[in-house]
Formats: structure tokens, sequence, C-alpha cells
């Protein structure tokens, strides 16, 4: 009787979910086949293949981020600071392995892994003093600790200094950057999905009931920099595959604004808000480029009329949905219009 | 035997001593009433027995074991639980979701197994879920779990409240000014509440309250404090006439 429930209760759960997964991979196989077909058939530029990447690295930065400010509510000012070790971090281990494996997609297994080892530990570095602040003070402490890997990278030998770390391997294809971003955003978006997740929201609503309902404040707040800092460092390290050359300058505080942006403007504790602002953010300074000097003029015009009319970002924290029986509800209420409307006319 | 005991408890804020020797014990499935005048130090007797504040001097011993070590979170796994005076809910999350959170510490999956929807995280959650909605059952609020916490009325936020309190398992309840902002008929309701909570959860409650009716009505032991100190326990009767809470409350 008891496995009966259980069977009834685990299918059930099974059905709900096909309800919403199947369309999201639907949506994310058809994208994949979709951009790769036209990229491979020469249909896009390099040039714009290239941004579409960009743009995959800017989704990685921003949800990793939004995983920190939105969902936790613990405000980063230095986010290119993990971007610039994670990507600092591959680069120097696929210069080192570049003759021994052949394979684009292992080596950058191999340095993405290396790449997230790196940036966790920056995580876990920052994110243990993180827990004494709170607000602008967190904000300003993470500012500095981005401006501090700015500077080391600056100085280091192994990093070349200022003159920049040149001849990374450009292994970065199409299918690498698509999948690492998917991987990262599923992850974060099952994770904010559990009983992990929701702790992480607790704090973000209320640190003192969180910690009185028996939520670990001091656990969850390090495991949210960590995994907020490792992502970003898989996005540094798709970053330095693509460009081939790293320098300090690249990764200073306008950067990690940038991406907090990006956060802001998608919305706070939204994915999809920060995937939409990604790709937004990125084709805008672009698609800009014919106003020349006007360029960065219409770009701040822009996201000020967005703030104005959409305060809480575009998306707020709901979450984009597709949804079969979202589907057919849609589909029942453009019937049921279409129906009415033919009568309108009948009459 | 004792759920809470407490032993010569004692805390300065510099040279204020706002508790100064306090102390009590409450039996299994018992409910106790603390008052005093605005300042008296009954909050930060709550603060002190929930791990908020360290005590300078005492003992606290809940369930038998010591608390003085003890971080907030590890003191709810103790089995010890609050409410706030002035209401503190996850605000933007929906009802049912602020009790899920209350529910964490018994569900017991891993994080992988959380991101990858192993059949454990589909039970326990649930198990979650069924336990949040007889919680909100209980407490008339069945038809609201998909509401977010802050567009609840206000003396169903204090429910709201008092359930994400219960969702945790405690042995002891203590609740802060639970009917502070009611109007008389939602005092009666939450009067009728509290016991029913007492006789069905097997909870001790130890309940902060200025509504003398509410206090008067439903506790079987009072504690007065004022400065601090203790000036009075005994039953309802004994502290309706006790001249020196009498005193404190209206002035010699």
């Amino acid at each position: 009787m008891k496995k009966l429930k259980d069977m009834y209760i685990s299918s059930k759960a099974f059905r709900t979910n096909l309800d919403k997964t199947i369309p999201i991979l639907i949506f994310v196989i058809t994208a994949f086949f979709v951009l790769n077909n036209l990229i491979n058939t020469g249909a896009i530029s390099r040039y714009v293949a290239s941004i579409i990447v960009m743009i995959a690295v800017y989704i990685i930065m921003a949800s990793s981020l939004n995983l920190a400010t939105g969902f936790m509510g613990q405000l980063v000012l230095g986010h290119a600071g993990f971007m610039a070790l994670g990507a600092y971090a591959a680069a120097l281990v696929a210069i080192a392995l570049k003759d021994v494996i052949a394979s684009p997609v292992l080596l950058f297994l191999i340095s993405a892994i290396a790449a997230m080892i790196v940036a966790a530990i920056a995580g876990l570095i920052v994110g243990t003093p993180a827990l004494r602040l709170r607000g602008d003070y967190l904000g300003i402490m993470t500012l500095g600790f981005g401006e501090i890997v700015r500077v080391i990278l600056t100085n280091l030998e192994i990093t070349n200094g200022a003159q920049g770390l040149y001849g990374v391997p450009r292994i970065m294809s199409f299918p690498i950057a698509y999948f690492s971003m998917v991987a990262i955003v599923a992850f974060i978006a099952l994770f904010m999905n559990s009983r992990h997740g929701r702790a992480m929201l607790s704090i973000r609503e209320d640190e003192i009931a969180s910690e009185s309902v028996g939520i670990n404040i001091t656990k969850y707040k390090i495991l949210g920099f960590m995994l907020a800092s490792m992502f970003g460092g898989v996005g540094g390290a798709i970053y330095a595959f693509q460009i081939g050359y790293l320098s300090p300058s690249a990764f200073t505080f306008t950067k990690s604004v940038d991406i907090f942006v990006i956060v802001v403007l998608g919305g706070m504790g939204s994915l999809s808000g920060s995937i939409i602002a990604a790709i937004a953010l990125t084709i805008l300074p672009e698609a800009l480029r014919d106003f020349e000097s006007y360029r960065m003029l219409a770009y701040s015009a822009l996201l000020i009329l967005t703030m104005l009319f959409r305060p809480k970002g575009l998306m707020g924290t709901k979450e984009f949905e597709i949804s079969f029986s979202g589907m057919e509800k849609v589909y029942l209420k453009v019937q049921n219009t279409l129906q009415k409307l033919v009568k309108r006319r009948e009459v | 035997m004792a759920i809470l005991d407490v032993k010569n408890l004692s805390i300065s804020f510099g040279g204020l001593r706002a508790v100064d020797n306090f102390e009590i014990d409450i039996l299994e499935n018992e409910l106790v009433g603390l008052i005093g005048p605005n300042g008296a130090g009954k909050t930060t007797i709550f603060n002190l027995l929930t791990g908020v504040y360290k005590p300078s001097e005492g003992e606290i011993l809940l369930n038998g074991k010591s608390t003085l070590q003890k971080k907030p979170n590890e003191i709810v796994m103790l089995g010890s639980s609050r409410t706030f005076q002035n209401i503190r809910l996850f605000k933007s999350m929906s009802v049912l979701d602020n009790i899920r959170v209350a529910y964490h510490n018994h569900m017991k999956y891993s994080i992988l197994s959380g991101v990858f929807k192993t059949r454990r995280f589909i039970e326990e959650e649930g198990k979650s879920k069924e336990v949040a909605r007889k919680l909100l059952d209980v407490f008339g609020m069945a038809d609201k779990e998909n509401v977010l916490a802050s567009n609840l009325p206000y003396g169903q936020q204090r429910k709201l409240e008092i359930a994400r309190a219960l969702a945790t398992g405690p042995k002891l309840l203590l609740l802060d000014e639970p009917a502070a902002g009611m109007n008389p008929q939602e005092t009666e309701e939450l009067m009728h509440t509290i016991r029913f909570i007492k006789d069905n959860f097997k909870v001790s409650i130890l309940l902060i309250e200025h509504d003398m009716k509410l206090v008067m009505g439903i506790c079987e032991r009072i504690v007065v404090v004022d400065y601090g100190k203790i000036i009075a326990k005994g039953s309802p009767d004994e502290i309706r006439k006790n001249p020196a809470v009498i005193k404190a409350y209206l002035g010699a």
C-alpha cells in the first residue's frame, strides 16, 4: 500500500515535471540546431557567431551573479574578479596542455575544471569575511576584491603582467559555449527548486527569521558565494578561449558593473530575466555601432527608460515558463476569441 | 521532565543589566505567560533563549541540553522555535514555501539529489508539502497556499508565523506578542488557536503578551518581570491580586 502511494506521488511529480521540462528541452535543442546550422553553413558571419559566444559568456556571468545577488540577496560588485581568475586559470592550464591533448572539448573540460576550482577557492576566501557584512558594505568589500585580483594579475610574472597573456589556444566553438551555458543555467534553476535553494531565498528575505527556523545561514552563504564564483570562473574560461588573449585591463570594475546591470535589468532573482537581459545588452552596443559617438548615450538612455517602466527589472522575480498545459490554455483562449469574433460577424 | 530549565540568567549591555537573575522552568505541555511593562526585558529574555544574545551569566537547559554554546539555528534543532514581535515572514515567498523553509532540517537529501531530482528528492519534497498543507489547514488558511506572504491580511500573517514555527517540530514554542495589533475578535480567535496548538501538537508554550484578557484566559502560570527582574510568579489569580504587579503596571 505504501509502495503504491509512493509510486503515485513520484508519477504525479514526474508528470507535472514533464509538462514543463519537455517544452524547454525542445526549445533548447531546436535553438541549438538552428544556430549551429546557421554558423556552420556560413549564413551567419564569423563576427555574429563570435557575438553569440559572448552572449553565452554573459548569460553564464549574469546567472551566476544572480545566484548570489538576486536569489541570496548578497550584493556582489566584483564578479569580474572571479571571471578573471577563471579566465587566467583556464588559459594557463590550456597553454601547458595544448600539445598533449588534441581534442578541444577535452582540453576545454580540463581547463574549465581548473577554472572552477580556482574561482571557487576565491569565492570561499571572499565569502568567509563577507559573512559579517551586509548590503552596501558587502558591495564595497567585493568591489575591493575585484580590484585586488586585477592588480595581482597585472604584477604576476606567470600571467605576463600588464602586457597580457598571448597564445591562449582559441578552442572555443559554438557547441561548447552553448552547452556549458545550458548546463550552468539548468544547474542553478534546478538547485533553486530544492530545499537548499529555498534556504538561500529565505536568507534574502530575512536572515534573522531564516536562522530562527533552523537554517544554517553561514553554510548557505558560503555555498552561495562558492557556486556563484565557480560558475563565474567557467564564464571566464569560455571568454579566454574565445578571445585568445587575456589582459588584466579587460576585467576592471566596469566589467563587474556591466554584469551587475544585466542582473538588475533582467530582474533580481529571475534566471530568464538574466538570459533576456544578457542577450539584449550584448547585442545592443553592437547594433548601435552605426551611431558612433551617440552609442553610449543611446545605451544609457535605454537602460534608464527600462528601469523607469520596469523598476523591478524586465522579469521581476518571475520566470518565463513554457509548458504543455500553458500552451493548451493559450490555444483554447485563442480558439475562444476566434469563435466569438466569428459569431459576432454572423450576427 | 522540564522542557526548559533556566537558572540565574543575566545579561548586561554596558552598564545596563537588562535581565537580572531570571529563572524559569517549563514542564511538558505547559503554557506559561511572561508579562511585564514596556522595556521590562521580555524580548531580551526571548533573544537569550533563542541564542541571538549570549548571556553574561546563567544556564539554559533545553530538553536537558545546554544551549549556551549553540547558534540560533542549532537551538532550533534542539527543539525550540519562536515568532517575532514585529512579524518576520519571508515576504516574497508563497505561504506554502514559508512553511517549507522551516521544514528544511526534516528533509534529508543532498544538493546533487536536489539538482538531479532523484526519487529521494521527490518523496521528501512531497512529504514537506503534505506537512505544510496540514499546518495551513489547522490555521484555516488552506486556500491561501500560493498567495505571497506579504499579501496576507495582518491577522493571517501572525498565524502564518506560528505555523512556520511549528513546522520545525518544536517541543517549546516561544510566542512574542502574538496578539499585537489584533482586534478583540481576532484575539479571541487566536486564544482558541493557541489552546488548540497546545493540545494537538504536544508542545510547551512560553507566551509574551500585553493583552491581559488573553494571558489570564489561557496561561496556567504567569511570570512577571520588571527592570529585568522577576517580581512575581504564580497562577493567574495570584498574579491579579499581587500588589507588586499592580504597582509595576499602575505606578505607586
